[in-house]
């Protein structure tokens, strides 16, 4: 198949970025959408032209690592998958693709579809973490976790952090990342020592780097290729409110510092 | 804003109830209005209680309309819409359309100033005179559609922001909060269509 692509191209951080009109010739239905890029690279390189940059590493939706919007859907239009397990087979011969980076102010551009995501490593390094004991491993099964809390963390565990919930976001809220990490803690007994601070924290550092403000659209779920629920967002809206009148007095980030 | 959000319902709620007592007529909803009158602290109590709640309701919008522009300052070429409703898309024009009903609703009814011939006492004839004229009925209708799609959204998303996400009492809240804005429209769009049909007739048609 031939497809046509507009695809957001910037230099770098500084520079501004233009959408950039490309013909993708011969594509195979089996390739993926990144393997379609990198034939479209391929010729790039060829010419002696910039390749476009996009994130990438393990290619078999894991690593959270790949994500842009297709025609405005994080991900592409297919649910519950990221755009490296994206096969060309969902496009129709004659498509045009319009290709842009997640857009947010905690997301500045980097390169192309390139976005730093550094916001979300310092969203996860205030609060969500736990803190153990080191020393021999801890027996197996030696805390019980009911089976239905076990189901929960895990589903918000499948969170891989790619930013889709941003980028699909009207308002380019973090809830829904922040809420699944919160979730994946909270829900188990190892996580309830910090549970509160934890809330406080992670939430106050999602104002601090201007991640919008949630309006329970729902937009974020429809995006996620993990398929994590918003309900994860109304346990965060719940466990953020309890901590606040816990520690109500004591500053936004629970204070023990 | 869900705190605003909820206590702005539950008004929207008593408001319906005592204005649906038209259809008993007008002794019925006369002297409900008299009783509610009769007794000051509790008619400016409520008042300025709204006012302090719609007043709040607008500053928090706007403080997060603000933070959300911040968020995201450029737009995407194309952007696809998917799970988000109508009605949660356009709460930003379907809210302050209400505040200008509201503004036009208490000059028309409660002050009078823009009613055609208003009365102190007789609450029937004002709604059946006041509905009588078809534009301001439109003008009624389009409001009460748009406070409807503004509490379907609203109604379930305060649930979720106050933390209560249930997996088996969310899908019935959105339900509840669907039946809601049809049957508060319903409701509310009664007694204007009622008054220009003429099902609800004139005081004096009734002696
Ligand atoms: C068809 C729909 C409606 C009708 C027929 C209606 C009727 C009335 C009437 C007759 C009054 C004056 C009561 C009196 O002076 O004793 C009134 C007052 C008022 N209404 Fe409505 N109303 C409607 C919808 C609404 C809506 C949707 C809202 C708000 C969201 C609203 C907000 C108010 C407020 C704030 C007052 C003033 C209360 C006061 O301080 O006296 N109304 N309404
Ligand atoms: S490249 Fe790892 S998830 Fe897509």
């Amino acid at each position: 198949m031939n497809l046509t692509l507009h695809v957001w191209r910037q230099a770098n951080a500084a520079a501004p970025g233009r959408m950039v009109r490309y013909d993708a010739r011969d594509v195979s239905e089996d390739m993926s959408f990144l393997e379609m890029l990198d034939v479209v690279n391929e010729k790039l390189i060829g010419e002696g032209k910039e390749p476009i940059a996009f994130e990438h590493d393990c290619r078999e939706g894991i690593c959270g690592s790949c994500g842009f919007m297709i025609n405005g859907a994080a991900h592409g239009p297919q649910k519950g998958t990221t755009i490296c397990q994206l096969h060309m087979r969902y496009f129709k011969d004659g498509e045009e693709l319009y290709l842009e980076p997640w857009r947010a102010t905690a997301f500045p551009v980097l390169k192309d579809l390139v976005v730093d995501r550094g916001a979300f490593d310092r969203i996860i390094a205030a609060g969500g973490f736990v803190s153990v004991r080191t020393g021999s491993a801890p027996d197996g099964n030696a805390i019980p976790v009911p089976k239905e809390a076990a189901d929960t963390a895990m589903d918000a565990a499948a969170c891989i952090g790619c930013g889709a919930c941003v980028a699909a976001c009207p308002n380019a809220a973090a809830a829904l990342f922040t809420g699944a990490k919160i979730s994946h803690l909270g829900m188990l007994p190892q996580g309830q020592a910090e549970r509160s601070r934890r809330a406080l924290r992670m939430v106050e550092q999602l104002t601090l780097e201007q991640f919008g403000s949630c309006t329970n659209i729902g937009e974020c779920e429809a995006a996620c290729p993990k398929q994590i629920p918003i309900e994860m967002i109304a346990r965060m809206n719940r466990d953020h409110l309890k901590a606040a009148w816990q520690f109500r007095g004591a500053g936004k980030s629970g204070g023990g510092e | 804003m869900a705190a605003t959000g909820a206590a702005l319902y539950l008004f929207v709620t008593i408001h319906l109830l005592g204005n649906l007592q038209v259809f008993l007529g007008p002794e019925a909803i006369n002297s409900y209005a008299a009783k509610l009158k009769s007794v000051p602290e509790i008619v400016w109590g409520a008042r300025l209680g709204l006012l302090a709640t719609v007043g709040l309701h607008i500053l928090t919008t706007i403080q997060l309309m603000r933070i959300n522009a911040k968020a995201r300052p450029t737009a995407y070429t194309k952007k696809a819409n998917s799970a988000s409703t109508v009605a949660s898309r356009t709460m930003y024009l379907s809210g302050p359309t209400i505040a200008a009903f509201i503004v036009y609703h208490l000059l028309h009814l409660t002050v009078g100033s823009a009613h055609p011939q208003y009365s102190e006492t007789d609450v029937y004839s004002n709604i059946v005179f006041g509905f009588r004229v078809w534009w301001v009925s439109a003008a009624y209708l389009i409001a009460m559609g748009l406070l409807c799609t503004h509490l379907r959204h609203g109604v379930q998303s305060m649930f979720q922001s106050l933390g209560f996400n249930h997996p088996l009492q969310t899908p019935r809240i959105k339900k509840f909060a669907n039946a809601v804005g049809i049957l508060y429209f319903t409701g509310f769009a009664s007694m204007p269509l009622a008054a220009l049909t003429g099902f609800l007739p004139p005081f004096f048609e009734r002696l």
